[in-house]
């Protein structure tokens, strides 16, 4: 007899490849252990963070197995419901070749709605898409209730990326490789999407693509907006974290442009619901934009705020990129 | 279960937050966004606590208490994390200051001093969006906004969802509703959930204080039954305490001409509600049920999304309206005073009673029957102005033609309307006195009441509901079965109108109740408790309206309704 798939995740080790890195076989046993009906599978396309484009390419180069792992996730919880929360100009370029999959899927009683999100940072933010799906205000929701007991609809829900229901495909057809998508932009000379095992070091992705630099330079690597920045000597023995992204900066980038982004970013991307995200990065990116010299005194006490009292994780992850590009960059003392 | 904050130990239920424990305790988390009424929403981020032994800050409104759990609420790192988001949060605040009236008891600004947040260190982002004004009611402000969320629940709570929150980042302000068929139903619960007075009522302080010196006019005061048993709250007092006595006292101190009572005006409304009533009900004269028209708020309610109903509708008006406007007919025409120098201030728990005294269809004579209406905490902060301390205050009596009955006294309350009809109405029906005068079925804070009451030989089925949302589903049960009720009593706000808009900060469930309690122990405790049988509205009915014009009579006892659109 053949091994049901849940443990074939398990044995994969398979996380999810969302950027927050949750063992997958936990989420979907979670869900399958709660009560209520009926449940929900959701795909989650949208990718608002900065940097990655994975899903996309996943999207567009493999929609047959992304559905097939969705439909293996509402076998194992008995369910015939599932949306995929999909960015809305992914969606207007693959529609065709989506619908033909998911008709067929259809016919077999698997129902499928899609729903068009406008990209967003915050639809990384699980209640947040929740709330989207719902029509209601897009923000996050207090948890718990965690969606796996409380999610859509107030119903059991399972969540993943794009990437982890293109792996469970493979985990069921026995071609998962401990691989994963790199998504390599930047100053880089090839940017684009890789798949590659996902033990390397980021130095040595650099060097297989071809895209390591011959300039002097630093990486922000999960995601351009959250991820950790790094430097040179840095690359050798870090691995990828996160949610696939290697940005690549000219050490000639003045600090100023590089926070200018970042916050810029934060600021158009907060959802408004609490005051140290909502302001603070407002106040930010007004802060370095007012001021030639930066006033790192100044953006320290916010960044400290957000990243102890802001009620969600996107918030609070704007220390990581701040602190490390200090840190590992201008060589800064926090 | 026990906690322990700031060392000391406290004893706890399953369940309950920190921050729910500490205010049952006196003990002061500053928090903006958390009302014990409504959803937790944890957006303010001030009521910081920081846990033992592993240094994690966190919110108190969502922090369970668990067996043994340790927290500091004032340590260093809080008090600094606490203050930069009220920085934050309340960045340019101060500078609105001068719109707000709240500045005698105002909670922000006992934070914003204790934290010497200044507002200087931070300058918001201009949403550019102009204050909104809904009707004559109330307003909105969204450059004070602080995105709280608690106007958009209580709307939503009242059944209406008018008010919503808007945009997203920086921008993100309170907004309303753009479906042409939502609208404001002006109960103002929005104003009194508000911490920082973005939303508030549309302020006729400023008129009034001026029309007090005005030597050429008679400036009447009239109190609504509400008032009496909630103000005390603005001047630090326990909820229910009944401060009637000293309330005369003090608005013959700001200059009040006379000092009459909108509880009169309710003995009229209830004489002229329950013999329409008793028409309907005996001899057919109208649709059944037969609902009140008290309540503003209702009454738009019913007119935009429910104009099928109006036919259904009271002819009677409101308490105010008719005090109001027998002041400025009967009492002018005794007193030989020329109406048009009469200025009627009504002191009102409402903001709904606002643009009610605005409608022109209530006019008489070409004069509103209400010249201006003061919140309760309007006319609290009247009194702080002029420095009258409102408990200290020696209690005086009302002046002769506001005298009332009990029965207009527990009009504040929900079921106080219909409890006042039926005391009257037995009397119309059948020719004599009600001896137990209580029906406690129509009593307490449930959103839904219903009874049946024996009178002689007929039964009436009455129901008793407040807030937008019960009254649709009563609606709704009344169309799939006319016969259901013959009477029902509605108010726009929670608990009636001593629970309404224009209410001391804070109102909650609880306090309401205990406001109430005070309303029926007036009551109890008087002799004259049936509107029918009080002196004046006797008199009034009997030696004025009756030898009017049947035209004339109609203009000062009863009103029309009419279909309204969205922000008619």
């Amino acid at each position: 007899m053949a091994k049901p798939l849940i443990n074939k995740i398990e044995k994969a080790g398979l996380i999810g490849r969302g950027g927050a890195g949750f063992p997958t076989a936990v989420k979907w046993k979670s869900v399958k252990n709660a009560h209520e009906k009926p449940k929900y599978v959701i795909c989650n396309a949208s990718e608002g963070e900065m940097g990655v484009f994975k899903d996309f390419h996943i999207l567009k180069n493999h929609p047959e197995k992304i559905i097939k792992g969705m439909a293996l996730a509402m076998d194992y919880l008995k369910t015939k419901e599932a949306y995929i929360n999909i960015n809305a100009k992914y969606y207007k370029k693959l529609k065709k070749r989506l619908e033909k999959i998911f008709n067929t899927y259809r016919k077999g009683g698997y129902d499928f709605t899609i729903f068009q999100e406008h990209p967003s940072y915050i639809g990384g933010e699980e209640t947040a898409l929740l709330n989207a799906i719902e029509g209601k205000r897009i923000e996050p929701r207090l948890k718990p209730p965690f969606p796996s007991i409380a999610g859509l609809f107030g119903k059991p829900t399972l969540i993943n990326n794009v990437e982890t229901f293109y792996n469970v495909a493979c985990v069921a057809d026995n071609t998962y490789k401990q691989c994963r998508f790199y998504c390599i932009s930047g100053k880089a000379k090839k940017p684009s999407t890789y798949y590659l095992p996902n033990n390397l070091t980021i130095e040595k992705i650099l060097k297989i693509t071809k895209n390591y630099p011959k300039f002097d330079f630093f990486v922000q690597i999960g995601g351009s907006a959250s991820g950790t920045v790094l430097n040179k000597k840095q690359i050798k023995k870090n691995k990828m974290i996160g949610a696939g992204a290697i940005e690549i900066f000219s050490k000639k980038l003045k600090p100023r442009e590089f926070l200018l982004r970042l916050f810029e970013f934060y600021k158009n991307e907060s959802c408004g619901k609490c005051a140290p995200c909502r302001e603070g990065t407002y106040q930010l990116f007004k802060i370095v934009k007012r001021n030639k010299t930066i006033q790192w005194g100044k953006i320290m006490e916010i960044i400290d705020t957000m990243e102890q009292t802001a009620f969600c994780g996107l918030g609070r992850s704007i220390d990581t990129p701040v602190k490390s590009y200090m840190k590992n960059i201008l060589k800064i003392k926090i | 279960m026990e906690i322990f904050i700031n060392d000391k130990k406290y004893r706890c239920e399953k369940g309950e937050s920190v921050l729910q424990v500490a205010i049952r305790n006196n003990i002061k988390i500053p928090h903006f966004c958390y009302h014990e009424d409504l959803p937790i929403d944890a957006n303010c981020r001030t009521c910081l606590v920081e846990t033992s032994p592993k240094e994690v800050i966190a919110t108190s409104c969502t922090l369970k208490a668990e067996q043994g759990l340790k927290v500091y609420t004032n340590t260093p790192k809080v008090r600094m994390l606490r203050k930069e988001n009220l920085e934050l949060l309340l960045a340019d605040h101060k500078k609105l200051c001068h719109y707000c009236n709240r500045g005698y008891f105002c909670e922000v600004i006992d934070e914003i001093k204790k934290y010497k947040v200044k507002g200087e260190k931070y300058q918001r982002c201009k949403a550019g969006t102009k204050i909104h004004k809904m009707g004559d009611a109330a307003e909105y402000d969204p450059e004070a906004c602080i995105a709280c969320n608690k106007c958009v629940e209580m709307c939503q709570k009242i059944g209406i969802g008018f008010l919503k929150l808007s945009e997203k980042e920086k921008k993100t302000r309170i907004s309303y509703n753009l479906n042409p068929k939502v609208d404001c139903i002006y109960c103002g619960q929005c104003t009194v959930h508000c911490p920082v007075a973005a939303v508030r009522e549309q302020s006729h302080s400023e008129n009034v204080e001026r029309i007090l010196k005005d030597k050429n006019k008679i400036v009447i005061a009239q109190m609504a039954p509400s008032i009496r048993t909630s103000i005390g709250e603005d001047f630090g007092l326990r909820p229910g305490v009944d401060l009637t006595g000293q309330m005369f006292t003090a608005l013959r101190k700001l200059g009040f001409n006379k000092i009459f009572d909108v509880n009169m005006g309710a003995d009229i409304t209830t004489c002229v509600e329950a013999k329409e009533l008793v028409e309907r009900v005996l001899h057919g004269k109208g649709k059944l049920p037969m609902f009140t028209s008290c309540c503003p708020g209702w009454v738009k309610y019913a007119e935009f999304y429910h104009p099928e109903i109006i036919p259904n509708l009271t002819l009677a008006r409101s308490p105010q309206i008719h005090s109001g406007g027998a002041y400025k007919t009967w009492w002018a025409e005794k007193e030989k005073i020329d109406p048009r120098k009469i200025i009627v201030v009504s002191i009102m728990p409402c903001t709904s009673k606002k643009y009610e005294a605005k409608l022109k269809e209530l006019k008489i004579n070409g004069l509103y029957p209400v010249d201006y209406v003061l919140t309760t905490r309007e006319m609290a902060i009247l009194l702080k102005k002029n420095k009258i301390n409102l408990p200290k205050l020696k209690p005086s009596k009302v002046d002769s033609y506001g005298i009332y009955s009990g029965a207009g006294a527990i009009y504040g309350a929900s079921g106080g309307v219909m409890e006042s009809a039926l005391r009257s109405a037995h009397y119309f029906m059948t020719g004599k006195e009600l001896k137990k005068v209580e029906f406690k079925k129509v009593r307490g804070m449930q959103g839904i009441k219903t009874a049946k009451i024996r009178i002689r030989k007929k039964v009436l089925k009455i129901a008793v509901v407040y807030t937008a949302k019960n009254a649709a589903a009563i609606i709704e049960k009344m169309k799939r079965d006319p016969k259901t009720y013959d009477y029902i009593e509605v108010m726009a706000c929670p608990g009636g109108c001593i629970g309404g808009g224009g209410q001391p900060i804070p109102t909650t469930e609880k306090i309401i109740a205990k406001r109430i309690e005070a309303l029926y122990k007036i009551d109890s405790k008087m002799k004259l408790r049936k509107a029918h049988k009080n002196p004046i509205v006797k008199e009034f009915f009997e030696s004025y309206i009756k030898n009017l014009p049947k035209k004339k009579q109609e203009e000062i006892l009863y009103r029309t309704y009419s279909k309204k659109k969205k922000f008619e």
